[in-house]
């Protein structure tokens, strides 16, 4: 059977969530690879949720917010943008991809770019191929 | 009615935790009145067959530190697993793989080529490497198995309790055992013992001010300000990822905490943790500086899993 990425995205409420909901009503076509896990605000996503997914089985993580300065809580997303990185770094010395985490700002009003970024991401991880780190053996499908 | 029996045993591990036992002093005198030590290693002739003839579950109480690194501490866990009541991961490499976890960020081969072959100071005539099973006129030679990884020991064997620790401090070993003595209920299987329910930032007499971090530095590059909590000043102290119960002894000798004490609970993973609180405190709003900021902190899987390691979510490193 041919790979299919699993991946997980947080959304946060305020802008990217609506953004991916204003995707599907405006009928644009993305990839049904994410699933979606809204959260309060991007700042929300404690580093262990992001390092779960990966034991867990997910081959990609997207975590989506609001554009900086755009917060619903001011310095959420600031915070998010600080921890995206530092992670890259730390799963990169796990022998993660570092590509396999993506951080993207996505507003209420871009529903094409949430596409874009889902689409794009998909094809990514799908040239990466499933994650091949021994702690990360349980599959979504068992949960 | 005969006392209690106590052992003890040591896996891989540094012998510090045996040390911290007997740094309560003149109270393990105490101890041996109030229990039959029946196996320590360490300090006391045992072999391994005079476990092996005991009834199951004839040891009361058996502290069990160090990690699990080769098929001898797997197989030792398992007997002391049969033979005790209760099992007590003691010190950090018992219960989350400790300073030996961090073998994990290499492989088993690349180990064993530094060491016996490409490390400055070996000499190797003949490139070997070492073997379980060695022939000799006397007859064969059996030495334990290297593991690919270390585990911690609740990977091998069911664990009733943790005393974290590098050491376990002396008066917290002692509380225990105290505890133990004095006949009250126990904890719930799987309780953390001889600590605090808090981080170290709870027990640490530093002043603490806004935090905004423009630079990491290593505790050698400058002379930290000893009333001045660490983290303002740039230094990485894993304080807020890391349990209390030691009563902050590092930073109280103006050196940061390295986590020893493992996660504070409710806390799945102390690396994840420690990005979590310094995501917080760098002072910038632009990737290039954060990206900036973040390229002055050396070695952070070293330095947020120095003890945890193999207890952490992902473990190890795999080599792609």
């Amino acid at each position: 059977m041919a790979f299919e990425p699993k991946i997980i995205g947080f959304l946060c409420n305020w802008c990217s969530y609506s953004g991916a909901d204003l995707a599907g009503v405006s009928r644009i076509k993305s990839a049904p690879n994410v699933r979606v896990i809204r959260t309060m605000c991007s700042g929300r996503v404690d580093p262990t949720f992001i390092l779960k997914a990966f034991q867990l089985g997910a081959d990609g993580v997207v975590v989506m917010g609001c554009h900086p300065g755009d917060c619903h809580y001011q310095e959420g997303n600031y915070k998010t943008m600080r921890r995206i990185p530092f992670l890259k770094k730390l799963i990169k010395d796990f022998g993660i991809e570092p590509e396999r985490l993506r951080l993207e700002w996505v507003s209420a009003s871009e529903g094409d770019r949430y596409a874009t970024v889902v689409n794009e991401f998909t094809e990514e991880i799908r040239k990466l191929g499933p994650i091949k780190h021994p702690s990360c053996k349980v599959k979504l499908e068992q949960i | 009615m005969d006392k209690p029996k106590l052992a003890l045993y040591w896996a891989a591990s540094c012998g510090g935790c045996e040390i911290a036992v007997l740094d309560i002093q003149e109270k393990i005198l105490d101890v041996a009145n109030a229990f039959d030590i029946v196996f320590w290693p360490v300090a006391m002739d045992f072999k391994y067959d005079d476990v092996r003839k005991m009834e199951d579950k004839s040891i009361d109480i058996c502290l069990f530190n160090g990690a699990i690194r080769n098929s001898e501490n797997e197989e030792i866990a398992h007997l002391l697993r049969q033979k005790s009541k209760v099992l007590v991961a003691f010190g950090s490499c018992a219960y989350e793989g400790g300073i030996p976890g961090l073998a994990n960020l290499s492989t088993k081969e690349e180990m064993l080529n530094f060491v016996y072959k490409e490390s400055p100071s070996t000499i190797s005539n003949n490139n070997g490497l070492p073997q379980t099973h060695y022939k000799v006129n006397e007859g064969e030679i059996e030495i334990p198995e290297l593991y690919e990884y270390v585990k911690p020991l609740k990977d091998v064997v069911d664990v009733d309790y943790y005393i974290p620790g590098c050491p376990p401090q002396p008066e917290q070993i002692w509380n225990v055992i105290e505890y133990i003595l004095s006949g009250k209920p126990l904890p719930p299987a799987g309780s953390v013992l001889g600590a605090g329910d808090k981080t170290c930032c709870d027990e640490c007499p530093r002043e603490r001010k806004e935090k905004k971090i423009k630079e990491f530095h290593r505790p050698y590059e400058i002379i930290p300000n000893p009333d001045e909590c660490l983290l303002d000043q740039g230094i990485i102290c894993m304080g807020p990822a890391t349990r209390s119960g030691c009563g902050a002894l590092c930073v109280k000798a103006n050196v940061p905490c390295r986590g020893c004490y493992g996660a504070p609970p409710n806390c799945l993973d102390q690396g994840a943790k420690m990005i979590s609180a310094l995501s917080s405190v760098i002072d910038a709003h632009s990737p290039e500086e954060i990206e900036q900021i973040l390229g002055t902190i050396t070695d952070a899987v070293g330095t947020f899993y120095r003890f945890s390691l193999p207890y952490s979510i992902l473990k190890r490193r795999v080599v792609q």
